[in-house]
């Protein structure tokens, strides 16, 4: 398909047409694990959209070389290898958060969003091309994750990054945090209100 | 008695689905209907079960700090654990690639059922997330590993059956908002069964 389409359009396409997140479902382990807080939402998105494009790149430029039998197994190890240098420098840089982060780093390994975007953009796509998709679902993940994260800090805790924005006067007067927005179910809501909203807008997108 | 409480707490309180939100690419994707929900559960569940325990052996003998001393006294010191991402994921994905064979030679009805869903699963996050949830508990010995394999996968297999029928009733008797059928719904429905499955929290076992 891609030789043609241009590389606006595979740039662009995933941030909202064709959002891994909300049109395609992948990914979404992660999003309702780690939204709780805007904080690790935001290094996560970084750190999927760094694994993402390299992980295209690479797959993209080994295209050729690949047995197609053995490729699942190939794309897994490239993927592993990017996933344990993010997870280094994670440690060595930004200890507290890849504390808070916990298993879900690793699980990037089998996030959907990466292997659906190598077999079905990389593989068959030069580099450039490949990497610039990367980068855009990346980001489109990583736009859907900040969305999340920061409903459920603003209405969970009151704050946003840590910072205090609900004005301690709304307390006096009554206003409570709500706590369920914490608890993980409240991701699902919050996305699920999201898809709503997206599909309302490009009816084209609704299932019968 | 430890492992059997282990075992329980798995399934209801550390459930794969409810509670961690693990492997919900296939449980979304697969959901449509029973009897493949089904199908799918018990491969995650077998799954679990044989690389939990695997993985556990790999992580004790080779992988975690000091691990390596029963080489000799020169290799105490070897901390391998950087390398523990990239072994679980080749463990899962050449036991998912054994399995496959061994089912498909041994037992053909099995393999005409969970055979298309094999492959998926080496890429699903709950397999995956029960190697690092082990990893990361410390688990004392490979019983208790794989008590909680097969805790995490029955978990798992209840969810997707109980959400797969309710989504079979919605598709049939009502009315939802055009713009929330399919995935929307089924987001809303796995919510608040998440919220529901949150009350067996307070229970001490």
């Amino acid at each position: 398909m891609a030789e043609k389409t241009s590389n606006k359009s595979v740039f662009l396409n995933p941030l909202s047409k064709d959002n891994p997140v909300v049109v395609q479902i992948l990914g979404i382990c992660s999003v309702l694990a780690v939204t709780a807080k805007l904080e690790p939402a935001i290094v996560m998105g970084i750190s999927v959209i760094a694994v993402l494009a390299f992980s295209n790149v690479i797959i993209s430029c080994l295209r050729k070389t690949i047995p197609t039998n053995i490729r699942i197994i190939v794309q897994l190890v490239v993927v592993a290898g990017l996933v344990v240098i993010v997870s280094q420098l994670l440690k060595a840089y930004a200890y507290d958060v890849s504390k808070q982060l916990s298993v879900f780093i690793g699980l990037i390994i089998t996030n959907c969003i990466l292997m659906g975007r190598l077999e079905a953009f990389a593989m068959g796509n030069r580099p450039f091309a490949s990497f610039l998709d990367g980068i855009g679902n990346g980001v489109g993940y990583a736009i859907i994750l900040i969305i999340v994260g920061f409903f459920r800090e603003l209405l969970g805790s009151g704050t946003l990054l840590g910072y205090q924005v609900v004005p301690q006067a709304w307390y006096d007067a009554g206003y409570c945090n709500n706590g369920l927005m914490i608890l993980p179910p409240m991701a699902l809501i919050v996305v699920a209100c999201i898809i709503w909203v997206q599909r309302s807008v490009n009816k084209d997108l609704q299932e019968k | 008695m430890e492992n059997f409480n282990l075992f329980i707490r798995s399934i209801f309180i550390d459930n794969m689905i409810f509670a961690y939100f693990l492997g919900m690419c296939s449980f979304l994707a697969v959901s449509k209907n029973v009897k493949t929900a089904f199908g799918l559960g018990m491969a995650v569940t077998f799954m679990l079960v044989i690389t939990l325990p695997t993985n556990y052996l790999l992580q004790t003998y080779v992988l975690r700090p000091g691990a390596l001393a029963w080489l000799g006294a020169e290799y105490a010191e070897v901390d391998l654990s950087f390398l523990s991402l990239i072994l679980f994921i080749a463990v899962i994905a050449s036991m998912t690639q054994l399995v496959e064979m061994v089912v498909e030679k041994y037992s053909p009805s099995l393999y005409a059922q969970l055979g298309i869903f094999l492959p998926l699963i080496a890429v699903n996050c709950a397999i995956l997330g029960g190697s690092l949830f082990m990893q990361q508990r410390d688990f004392a010995d490979v019983w208790t590993a794989t008590c909680a394999g097969g805790g995490w996968g029955i978990g798992w297999l209840l969810a997707i059956t109980a959400v797969a029928a309710i989504r079979e009733r919605i598709a049939a008797y009502s009315n939802v908002p055009k713009p929330l059928r399919g995935v929307g719904i089924t987001f809303i429905i796995t919510a608040l069964m998440g919220i529901a499955f949150m009350s067996f929290l307070g229970i001490k076992l």
